[in-house]
């Protein structure tokens, strides 16, 4: 192991990595230093987990070089990571649940002896966590364990092996407020012990509460590293929007959206308030309505309430207060099926998880809406002639490249499958389509096709709720924009003409009010 | 992705398990043959080793099988309730709903229809007791299998647990039958129902033992193919079995559909029971199934949970098992060869399946995988 405290415990430069056609990573710099917290923040897709990744010798980079205690080194394996001191956090733990906390911390270890040494192991964890903060008893088994505790065991397990380096990737995701202030405490504690710590986040007061240095990556690139002390959320949050957004404030001039919408309102939700799946509030009391012939944008950083507004409208998760009314009718909690019939189209978030099914040919994902009713279905039976045919017509009428209505949807590109489905749900004719991230990695042209489809069925006269992290795409479609942050509406805005520096506010949860000078801060890299 | 080995050491191979994105049809549809074959020659080795002559053990299995008339009669007797119990569990299977209950079921099936037949309606003329035995055996077939579907649904308790415990249950529960209560009183203390009415006897062909329950059983595979694949219901089975979210979010009714088809597929093993009991034993016996609801298991996935392929393999294995036991009687050989070949043929079928779905990949390259979790088009 070499911790040479006067080398950087990480400098990473040049670093590059592509998936597919995606570049995950292009060109960063990274450098961290031993005794600091070092916070690596942007949004969703922003490259952070790749780069850590790399770091932990779970990807090797494209390009670039990577040393250690100042020591340049290629990492094959997370197991050569751990052996040059650099553990990682993940968000999902790997943990063995039926074990024990210390056997867990042994497990992958290589020991002399065939002997499980566990009463060394307990007494050398409860030092550990006495010194850090870390308290969880070492006998627990894991199963027994709340998700605070077993995210203790997993930085208890890195620093028995004697990671010097520690990566937590969204550490504070799965937290109360209680244990994620406890974190802090410990990765402060740590650093003060000459401990580098990495702590990839999204949540800007966290980071600001934590961290002695933050790097910004924006869309696979470092947009900026600055002192924490120097900065502030307005000023983080600037360089997380980045500052190619100035060009999009003049909309292309396609499409001139009319002013207001003025149809019946289709959607409306007053006080919807939900839980997500680890049954925290994640909904926290959304007002918001859609009108008919209107598109409402929904912008926000990821995991602030998005996925759930969208599975508790269309029926798919229990709204815990509040109330849906589609089409003046009241929808609270009613069934998926009994929500599609009253029109509403659902595009979501993860089509092959949700709507569509990969082991099934193309037909019979195109019939998945509208297998029960005529003409597709004549008393019990499914009308072959007529399902080939809706099928063809389908697959024709938006440019799904396949060979035929017989192929597997599996094999399907992701822009072909997303074609086909928004194909699909949009032939009902519905009065609302509740879009969630449609075009997310999807390639350009299919981009432009969705965007197309998305814009016909507005001038239809559907009212639309499309949600979305990228903000061109929501400045390009909607009339307005409500953003999300910790589950509540923090604000509205019309899309023409809309301040993306304020979206960029909004979503970092600061309130709209005026617009305070901001610090000069010290942009480097792309 | 499995690792088979990952030496992290500088330099050297790694030898990958990789999913093959597309399983080619062909591959898939040669898979079956070429583990028979395989499984035939290294049962050979065995034979060979036993002592005996592979060749003319096969000569001699095939010809005590279909060779002639007796045992071409004998193999589509054996066919009966294969076929019927392999069609009642790969119905469940489709829907990803492991039922391995089918022997309870059979018993069930065969209980119910020996109670219509002994003391409900014992008098009635053939056509009406044959019926109503019939239905009786759907129905104590599809009552077994709906306790581990209504378990499953509304509990959500593992199937697989409940399904194969209650066959015990149904076999002692038909143990005691014939000890006890239904104990035929002329038998001087032997287990054993009384022996059904004459008209209770199915119809059979010719001079052979082959009964109407092979009709059943063809009738009941058309059927099957038909509802599966023309019916909404059927779709929805498919839709359910492959993706269950899929299924939420297009409204379906997922605990009705579960109820459903573990109803019929009990109901399918349960006329496989009835039609032992009539075609065949004509009493309600012990040992009334040597088996055969867990012989189905295999006939299913075999037959690739397709009804017409389902009636080749449980024809085929059929054969094996009759062609298995005159080896007794022609070459003096013991009468586990037929299973010994049926684990085998099992064995390299599964492994075969693995080689289609995954293949050997060398190369030191980790393949890369977006953490992010997002698609590339």
């Amino acid at each position: 192991m070499i911790h040479d405290e006067r080398s950087p415990a990480i400098e990473m430069r040049g670093i590059g990595k592509r998936f597919g056609a995606t570049a995950a990573n292009a060109d960063v710099d990274f450098v961290a230093r031993f005794g600091e917290v070092h916070a690596l923040v942007g949004e969703n897709g922003a490259g952070k987990s790749t780069l850590m990744s790399i770091l932990a010798g779970l990807y090797r980079p494209d390009a670039g070089t990577l040393a250690i205690g100042g020591r340049p080194v290629r990492l094959r394996s997370p197991r050569e990571a751990i052996g040059l001191g650099v553990g990682m956090v993940y968000q999902h733990f790997m943990l063995v649940e039926p074990f024990t906390v210390a056997e867990n911390v042994l497990l992958g270890q290589e020991r002399a002896g065939p002997w499980l040494e566990t009463g060394a192991v307990e007494r050398e964890l409860r030092e550990l966590g006495e010194r850090y903060g870390l308290a969880v008893d070492p006998r627990a088994p894991v199963w027994t364990l709340s998700v605070g505790e077993q995210q203790r065991v997993e930085i208890l397990r890195l620093l028995h092996r004697g990671a010097k380096i520690l990566i937590l990737d969204e550490p504070t995701a799965v937290l109360t407020p209680q244990e994620a202030a406890g974190l802090v405490r410990t990765l402060r504690g740590l650093a003060a012990d000459g401990f580098c710590i990495v702590f990839i986040s999204h949540k800007l007061d966290e980071v600001l509460a934590v961290a002695d240095r933050v790097t910004v990556l924006r869309r696979g690139r470092v947009v900026g590293s600055v002192a924490a002390a120097e900065s502030d959320r307005r000023s983080l949050a600037r360089l997380m929007v980045g500052r190619e957004l100035a060009s999009l404030v003049e909309r292309p001039a396609e499409e001139p959206h009319e002013a207001v919408a003025t149809g019946e309102p289709v959607l409306e939700l007053a006080g919807l308030r939900a839980e997500g799946d680890a049954g925290r509030p994640a909904l926290a009391g959304i007002d918001l309505a859609v009108r008919a012939g209107e598109t409402v944008g929904v912008a926000g950083v990821a995991g602030n309430g998005q996925r759930e507004l969208a599975e508790t409208i269309t029926g798919l998760r229990r709204a815990s207060g509040g109330r849906v009314r589609i089409g003046g009718a009241d929808a609270t909690n009613r069934s998926p099926g009994e929500i599609a019939r009253a029109g509403v189209a659902h595009v979501p978030e993860d089509r092959l998880a949700d709507g569509l099914i990969g082991g099934m040919d193309l037909a019979g994902n195109a019939i998945l809406r509208r297998y029960r009713r005529p003409p597709l279905a004549r008393g019990p039976f499914v009308v072959a002639r007529a399902v080939a045919a809706f099928a063809d017509r389908l697959l024709k009428e938006h440019g799904v490249a396949a060979p035929g209505r017989r192929t597997r949807l599996g094999t399907l590109s992701g822009g072909n499958q997303q074609k086909l489905l928004l194909g699909r749900e949009l032939a009902g004719e519905p009065r609302l389509i509740v879009a969630v991230h449609p075009t997310r990695g999807v390639d350009v042209g299919a981009t432009e096709a969705i965007h197309a489809l998305l814009r016909a069925q507005r001038e239809r006269g559907a009212a639309t709720l499309l949600i979305s992290e990228d903000l061109d795409e929501l400045l390009a479609l909607a009339d307005r924009i409500a953003v999300l942050f910790e589950g509540r509406v923090m604000g509205i805005v019309p899309a023409a003409g809309a301040d993306p520096e304020r979206l960029g506010l909004l979503m970092a949860g600061v309130d709209g009010g005026g617009v305070a000078p901001v610090r000069r801060v010290a942009v480097a890299g792309g | 992705m499995v690792e088979l080995a990952a030496p992290s050491g500088r330099g050297r191979p790694r030898i990958r398990v990789e999913r093959v994105a597309a399983p080619s049809r062909l591959a898939s549809a040669l898979v079956p043959v070429v583990s028979i074959a395989l499984a035939l020659a290294a049962s050979g080795v065995l034979l060979l080793a036993a002592g005996e002559n592979p060749i003319a053990v096969y000569r001699a299995m095939l010809r005590g099988a279909l060779g002639d008339r007796n045992g071409f009669a004998e193999t589509l007797v054996k066919t009966i309730p294969l076929l019927l119990t392999g069609l009642g569990v790969a119905v469940a299977f489709r829907m990803r709903l492991w039922n391995i209950g089918a022997e309870g079921q059979l018993y069930l099936g065969a209980i119910a229809a020996a109670g219509t037949g002994l003391y409900l309606v014992p008098g009635a003329p053939a056509p009406l007791l044959i019926g109503g035995m019939l239905v009786a055996g759907l129905v104590g077939g599809a009552a077994w299998g709906l306790i581990p579907g209504a378990l499953r649904a509304f509990l959500g308790a593992n199937e697989i647990i409940t399904s194969l415990m209650l066959n015990y249950v149904a076999i002692l529960f038909s143990e005691y039958l014939v000890h006890g209560p239904w104990r035929d009183p002329s038998s001087f203390g032997f287990p054993g129902s009384p022996a059904l009415p004459e008209a209770a006897d199915l119809p059979r062909w010719g001079t052979t033992r082959v009964h109407l329950g092979l009709l059943f059983g063809l009738v009941a595979a058309a059927l099957l193919w038909g509802t599966l694949r023309r019916t909404r219901w059927g779709y929805e089975v498919g839709v359910m079995g492959a993706n269950p979210r899929a299924a939420r979010y297009a409204g379906m009714p997922t605990r009705r559909t579960i109820l459903a088809v573990m109803a019929l597929s009990g109901a399918l093993c349960g006329l496989a029971g009835m039609s032992e009991l009539a075609g065949i034993g004509h009493q309600l016996q012990r040992n009334l199934s040597p088996g055969y609801g867990y012989t189905a298991i295999i006939v299913a996935w075999l037959g690739r949970l397709h009804p017409g392929g389902i009636v080749l393999v449980a024809f085929l294995l059929a054969a094996i098992l009759v062609g298995g036991d005159q080896l007794q009687s022609s070459m003096g050989l013991p009468a586990a060869i037929a299973p010994m070949l049926q684990g085998t043929i099992l064995f390299f079928l599964l492994g075969g399946e693995a080689l289609v779905r995954y293949r050997l990949a060398w190369g030191a390259t980790v393949p890369s995988r977006d953490p992010g979790g997002r698609e590339r088009a």
